[in-house]
């Protein structure tokens, strides 16, 4: 398969992240479309790896893996902090600054 | 996988059979783009992860069919493995009975997003189609055999620094999660001799009633009957009337039958009379 192929792929799939976090309300369900957006990057990391003939892409790939997982942990926690506090993972209703 | 990876790593890093990996490529990214847009559209939290769950394992394929096998396998582990679980984890623990309400908040919030996204789209997809991306360099063993090998020497030569600041970022996330999630006891742990007296002073010494007591049926979501013929909601577990409320249903309703309480306490006799009947017999 052509590379552009799956650049094309990890395009689409971007675009479906990007859309997913503009459509969701609840947290847990945008970070779920921001993860999805960091596979895309991977992908096309990956195949531009390829592409060159290389590995600098694939340890970019592993680079982001590794960043992301470290922000869904703190993610995570800062969103278990909101919800004990106002019992509520929707971001409408983190509106404490409004008024 | 192994198939994969031994039939890239053989004779010089040929590429794969072109019509396997075609058929290959085209399942996986039909899989892979259908489980995504399900993902943004289903209501429940769980279906969402389970969605992403697909995806996740279509790329981890993806890299094992492009000379990534180290990838392909961090990411079965390391993605699906350990961060979706802990997605499901803050999922149960949060958010499982609050399935994302429906309900636009800004008017005209999804039209926008979608015009949005298809934009971001044709921009992207026209920018990449101007670039030449050409096709994959040759094969090297560097991709498949000595993938590993490659990985660690660049890892530990070129990126060695981007390396150590990793691993302060993980220790910083490790300790920051550990500060978010910590909870200070402000009042002195309840003892035994505490749980006692409170459960005397509230008035209900008795466990509550466990559901379908006296009822017609003695499934879980039955509520139980009280001497007076009524039924109490208390017995009837709060996860269970989350779920008929998601459903529509009135949680307190009985289902099992639409009689009146003295209706009821008849058909419960006659029941009663037809057993003592037939023992008589």
């Amino acid at each position: 398969m052509s590379p552009a192929h799956y650049v094309f792929l990890a395009v689409i799939l971007f675009v479906i992240g990007a859309v997913g976090v503009l459509v969701r309300r609840n947290a847990i369900l945008i970070f779920m479309s921001v993860e999805l957006m960091l596979n895309a990057c991977n992908l096309a990391f990956v195949t531009f790896a390829r592409m060159h003939g290389n590995l600098d892409g694939q340890v970019v790939a592993f680079f982001v893996m590794v960043v992301a997982a470290a922000e869904v942990v703190v993610g995570l926690a800062i969103l278990m902090a909101i919800y004990r506090a106002r019992k509520s993972a929707s971001v409408d209703d983190a509106n404490l600054l409004k008024n | 996988m192994n198939h994969l990876i031994l039939a890239n790593g053989g004779a010089g890093g040929t590429n794969l059979d072109p019509l396997f990996d075609e058929a290959l490529f085209w399942i996986l990214a039909v899989m892979a783009v259908g489980a995504g847009i399900a993902m943004i559209l289903v209501r429940q939290a769980v279906h969402c992860a389970l969605m992403l769950a697909v995806v996740m394992l279509s790329l981890a394929v993806m890299y094992a069919m492009q000379g990534a096998p180290f990838l392909a396998f961090v990411q079965v582990i390391v993605y699906t493995g350990a961060v979706l679980m802990l997605f499901l984890f803050v999922v149960m623990l949060i958010g499982v009975n609050s399935a994302d309400s429906l309900k636009e908040t800004i008017s005209g919030q999804r039209l926008w997003a979608a015009l949005a996204g298809i934009g971001l789209a044709v921009l992207l997809i026209l920018g990449i189609g101007h670039a030449a991306i050409g096709t994959a360099a040759p094969a090297t063993s560097a991709q498949y055999a000595d993938n590993l090998t490659g990985l660690a020497k660049l890892i530990f030569t070129t990126y060695v620094f981007p390396f150590e600041v990793t691993s302060a970022l993980l220790i910083t996330a490790a300790l920051g999660a550990m500060v978010l999630a910590h909870r200070e006891r402000t009042s002195p742990k309840p003892t035994q001799r505490d749980i006692a007296r409170r459960r005397i002073e509230s008035g209900q010494v008795a466990p509550e009633p466990p559901p379908g007591v006296y009822a017609l049926h003695d499934a879980v979501d039955m509520p139980a009957m009280l001497p007076d013929g009524s039924t109490t909601s208390r017995s009837v577990s709060d996860a269970i009337a989350a779920r008929d409320l998601q459903l529509g249903r009135d949680p307190r309703e009985d289902r099992a039958s639409d009689l009146t309480a003295e209706e009821r306490i008849e058909t419960e006799r006659e029941i009663e009379a037809a057993a003592k009947g037939r023992e008589d017999q």
